[in-house]
């Protein structure tokens, strides 16, 4: 139903907000982060079931990855604990780490999948790792308000 | 006066569509860029540009820092001279080792973020309060407080919805009202290092308190050992006169050990159980509640538990402190129908505070007259609310409604977090309707026809939130005679045709 867009740059100019999904976190498994995969029903006419769960899954994998208790967080916690914490001036933590992974994982997900459809993933970074912002745009023609760019450049800027 | 200012509007925002970047830019240059946290919501203080956050009290942060300063800058200078001569030099190196841990990590858990949830954007708190309305069905009575059941690893637990930040917390999660943020995995308010204790700064915290006990046991044992040593050679009296200041640092280390080693040793305890101080004050995982109750949390070990707390990852900051606002963020267009949240309010919100508290009070005591009220309560006896319920009401609450307003007829209120988002046009109708005296009615009924269109967008945060161990700065109580529980139900659906009635004045 709705035009196809080439990229994100006229997703932006050429589009309006319509409508915005939030996929809730879902803490089944304890506190750590991982997000519904519920499929919400505002997105059965815009995506794939198949496309969209795979990035949630993905996502959600990554997230495991970060805050994963193993031999190498252990490691890094007491270096940091022996060095007064200090060491993190110097270095970055593996979560932050695996947050550059999953920024570049959205951004590339935006342009490949869901730019072509009207979509846009906003990183749950931005909204506090409480939800993931899926916006849907409606291709308005040129009177549109510049809206997705915001959000695109915000993902990027991470 | 409102037509104007929307022709005007509509006329601005021509002029920018049609010349679109190059009229904008030279106006966005004016304008420095603010970095986030300048317009940060909550109760904290920034400094270095946003790099340290702190409490709003820091006062008794500085007691901390000047009581370890002086007792150790003392220890240095008097005591160590006549150790490292007499024992071992290696003893002053130990101190200074631990002198520096201790204000690394003091300073470390008072200047980071504890692990503060940012407030939820405009979109998702309308996204929420739309699924909260579909889920209980929008009748215009207003459904019991908002909570959602989550079964984590077996247990069942309860995610409370936090009406200040517009979220449902995070299991483990709660609101500082000294801060006003919800924090993850909040273990309590520390005035001693003058900032909350939560999931970042949790280890920092523990570090802390483990390495000042050792250091208050070390400078308390090696300042005795100084005093008795000198005591052999010149007498107990001449060594005190001798030095003075090990007197003073005998005195602060004696006191300070029993709270600070009690406290270290507590903390090893709710670390090694995998528990927050906040849960086990409130016993959420004791055997005594229930025989299947325990912690979904623990990992089943202490050793895990501790390796978890203490080495675990560290997650990153949520707040984004020093990034720029971006003020074009894309919205959208606030909901008009059917959420009494928003509406026409947008721009009735710039009335603030003086009259804020006062609406505020008024808003929650009528909001509190439409909750169900429980079947315990007596007839007439007149209920007091007060911090033992978990009701916490602004003091003024009684002074909002008026001398003359005291014996308004109230409902009981609902347990802690009972709903205080009634909107003001709901509130407004119980006067009439519950046979008010007429000349009480209509100062009432004038001030909050007047308040009506304040619906302000945060609900203040003493209703409605749990207690996060750290009682309130308002008086909480009120008196006034109550309704008999019997007859409001039928009152019931009166008010609320009453309140569309009226809320179309």
């Amino acid at each position: 139903m709705a035009t196809e867009f080439h990229n994100l740059q006229e997703l932006r100019r050429s589009a309006s907000l319509a409508n915005k999904v939030f996929i809730q976190r879902d803490y089944s498994e304890g506190t750590a982060c991982r997000f519904q995969t519920k499929f919400p029903s505002e997105l059965e006419s815009r995506i794939e079931r198949t496309l969209f769960e795979d990035t949630v899954k993905t996502l959600n994998t990554f997230y495991a990855e970060a805050e994963k208790i193993g031999g190498q967080s252990y490691l890094e916690g007491c270096l940091a604990c022996a060095t007064a914490y200090l060491i993190f001036l110097c270095m970055e933590t593996r979560y932050e780490k695996v947050l550059k992974k999953i920024a570049k994982y959205i951004q590339e997900q935006n342009e490949k999948i869901y730019a072509p459809r009207g979509l846009l993933i906003t990183d749950p970074i931005e909204r506090g790792m409480r939800v993931i912002e899926v916006s849907i745009y409606e291709d308005r023609g040129s009177s549109g308000s510049s809206s997705g760019s915001s959000s695109v450049s915000g993902s990027t800027a991470r | 006066m409102h037509l104007g200012e929307s022709t005007r509007e509509c006329e601005y925002s021509q002029i920018s569509t049609r010349s679109s970047t190059p009229m904008e830019t030279p106006y966005k240059k004016k304008t420095p860029k603010k970095r986030k946290w300048e317009t940060f919501p909550g109760r904290n203080r920034f400094y270095c540009d946003g790099r340290i956050m702190m409490a709003k009290q820091t006062g008794v942060f500085y007691l901390t820092l000047v009581l370890i300063l002086v007792t150790c800058g003392l220890f240095f200078t008097f005591d160590c001279w006549f150790l490292a001569e007499q024992l071992t030099p290696i003893i002053p190196v130990i101190g200074a080792v631990l002198f520096l841990f201790v204000i690394g990590t003091l300073l470390r858990t008072s200047f980071s973020d504890p692990g503060v949830l940012p407030r939820a954007t405009p979109d998702e708190a309308a996204d929420l309060e739309r699924q909260i309305d579909v889920a209980n069905g929008s009748t215009g009575y207003r459904p019991p407080p908002r909570t959602k059941e989550v079964v984590i690893n077996g247990q069942t637990v309860k995610l409370k919805y936090c009406f200040t930040c517009k979220i449902f917390r995070p299991p483990r999660a709660s609101h500082c009202s000294l801060c006003d943020n919800c924090v993850e995995r909040f273990d309590h308010h520390c005035p001693w290092v003058g900032n909350c204790v939560g999931k970042r700064n949790y280890r920092f915290f523990y570090m802390f308190i483990l390495s000042l006990s050792f250091l208050t046991v070390f400078i308390f044992a090696f300042v005795i050992t100084h005093i008795i040593l000198n005591s052999q050679r010149i007498g107990f009296l001449s060594a005190l006169k001798d030095s003075p200041a090990s007197v003073l640092e005998v005195v602060v280390c004696f006191f300070s050990v029993w709270s600070i080693v009690g406290l270290s040793g507590f903390h090893t305890y709710l670390i090694s159980s995998n528990q927050t101080t906040n849960e086990d004050i409130k016993g959420s995982w004791s055997s005594k509640r229930s025989k299947d109750n325990y912690n979904p949390y623990s990992y089943g070990n202490i050793f895990t538990n501790c390796c978890a707390a203490l080495c675990g990852p560290l997650p990153p900051s949520l707040i984004d402190r020093r990034g720029f606002i971006q003020s074009d963020a894309p919205q959208l267009a606030p909901p008009t129908n059917g959420l009494p949240m928003y509406g026409s309010t947008q721009s009735q919100q710039s009335h603030k505070c003086d009259q804020d508290q006062c609406i505020q009070s008024t808003k929650f005591v009528l909001q509190v007259a439409t909750t169900p009220l429980l079947q315990q309560q007596q007839s007439s006896e007149p209920v007091i609310l007060s911090p033992e319920n978990g009701a916490s009401l602004p003091g003024r609450a009684s002074l909002a409604l008026g001398g003359p307003c005291t014996s308004l007829p109230l409902g009981q209120p609902t347990p802690p977090a009972s709903t205080p988002s009634l909107s003001c046009h709901e509130a407004t109708d119980l006067l009439p309707i519950h046979g008010h005296p007429h000349n009480h009615s209509h100062p009432l009924q004038e001030q909050l026809a007047h308040h009506h269109f304040l619906t302000p967008e945060e609900v203040p945060s003493p209703p409605g939130m749990l207690h996060c161990g750290s009682p309130l700065g308002h008086s909480h109580t009120m008196q006034g005679s109550f309704y008999n529980p019997a007859s409001q139900d039928s009152l019931h659906e009166d008010s609320v045709r009453g309140l569309v009635k009226l809320s179309s004045v």
